[in-house]
């Protein structure tokens, strides 16, 4: 007699297999529909590929550290993946020389208002101090974010799951939000995506041209460093100033 | 491929170690990204051996954070209290650094590009 399916399943889900080749056939299929959407910033892979994750892994009754066995060698990715953003950088080196001060200035402005404007309204709508802490690293790259938020006394998993919220709400609405004031230059428009929105922003920017795709990439990179060197000394003070307990 | 990787792991691993035996708050990889920027300068050849691979790595850079998203699960019950507060910061603080980032680099550039429009006169 055959093992019945469940059991399979309980045996597969033991090893990173499992959840390994669940989030690449995910993913593939999230693309595909990506694809078939014609590029929509809607269709976000991300989002779909998580939300058939989610879904099954529910339904499955597994959890989510048992499918983080499987899942670690791409998320490991992240790290060779951030040090593989030095190549569109370098491949951008002379518009970077022209432009090296109003980047660094519009870095300053994007990650003061990041820091400063996501605090001031979670606090207002009456979020309490551990989730305003974790949301605070929100627009960094997940490795980074994720340091951050240990740092400043947020719950590190919750704000690795704001990240990518925010990389895709970046993601579909910075093109809109652009467009509506007129902002068309490319550099601009990379930048502030990156700033904002992270890899999930760089990597939709990459599909828009390279150049935009390398100011992104170049913008998620120094928003992380920026934000690890004022965030611990910044957020907490400001959140005991609003008399968070 | 594989000395390409070995080149971005080793960049990596080093910003990293420098990271946390300087007590840098500088994430490792950030840092990584940074000196590989500095010996691409000194080596142009470095970029010509590099460029498949990170070129590769970074098409599939949106697949990289589907691990983390997932960890949504998790915490179910506190974003299922707190939904409000989360999304709306979320959503209004990103609108506004896309905003504000954007609109200082334009303001320069015209700057810029003005003053280069009075050179060439």
């Amino acid at each position: 007699m055959p093992t019945p399916l469940s059991e399979i399943w309980v045996y597969l889900a033991a090893q990173p297999l499992l959840g390994l080749t669940l989030t690449l056939v995910a993913y593939q299929v999230a693309q595909a529909i990506h694809r078939r959407a014609r590029y929509s910033p809607l269709a976000n892979p991300v989002a779909i590929a998580v939300a058939m994750l989610v879904t099954l892994l529910t339904l499955t009754h597994t959890s989510y550290r048992t499918y983080f066995e499987g899942a670690q060698f791409v998320h490991f990715m992240l790290g060779p993946a951030t040090v593989a953003l030095a190549m569109p950088l370098y491949d951008q080196r002379r518009t970077l020389q022209r432009l090296l001060w109003p980047l660094l200035v519009a870095l300053g402005v994007g990650v003061a208002t990041a820091l400063v404007s996501v605090v001031v309204i979670a606090r207002l709508l009456g979020a309490s101090r551990e989730t305003i802490l974790s949301l605070a690293p929100k627009s960094v790259t997940a490795p980074v974010a994720m340091g951050i938020s240990e740092k400043i006394g947020g719950y590190p998993s919750l704000t690795a799951v704001v990240v990518v919220l925010t990389g895709i709400f970046g993601a579909i609405v910075a093109k809109p939000v652009l467009d509506a004031l007129r902002l068309r230059d490319v550099v601009a428009r990379g930048f502030a995506i990156g700033v904002a929105a992270h890899g999930i922003g760089t990597a939709r920017a990459f599909q828009v041209s390279e150049e935009m795709g390398a100011f992104a990439g170049l913008a998620m990179g120094l928003s992380a460093l920026l934000t690890a060197l004022v965030a611990p000394a910044l957020v907490p003070p400001l959140v005991g100033w609003m008399g968070v307990r | 491929m594989i000395g390409a990787l070995a080149t971005l792991l080793g960049f990596q691993l080093a910003g990293e170690v420098i990271a946390f035996g300087l007590h840098l708050p500088i994430p490792g990889p950030v840092l990584g990204m940074a000196m590989l920027l500095g010996y691409l300068a000194v080596d142009a050849g470095a970029a010509a051996r590099l460029r498949d691979t990170s070129a590769g790595v970074l098409k599939h850079l949106s697949l990289l954070f589907v691990p983390a998203g997932v960890g949504i699960m998790q915490h179910a019950g506190r974003i299922g209290a707190e939904w409000l507060p989360i999304t709306v910061a979320l959503a209004a603080s990103s609108v506004l650094s896309i905003a504000a980032t954007a609109a200082t680099i334009a303001w320069f550039k015209r700057r810029l590009d003005a003053q280069d429009a009075d050179a060439a006169q």
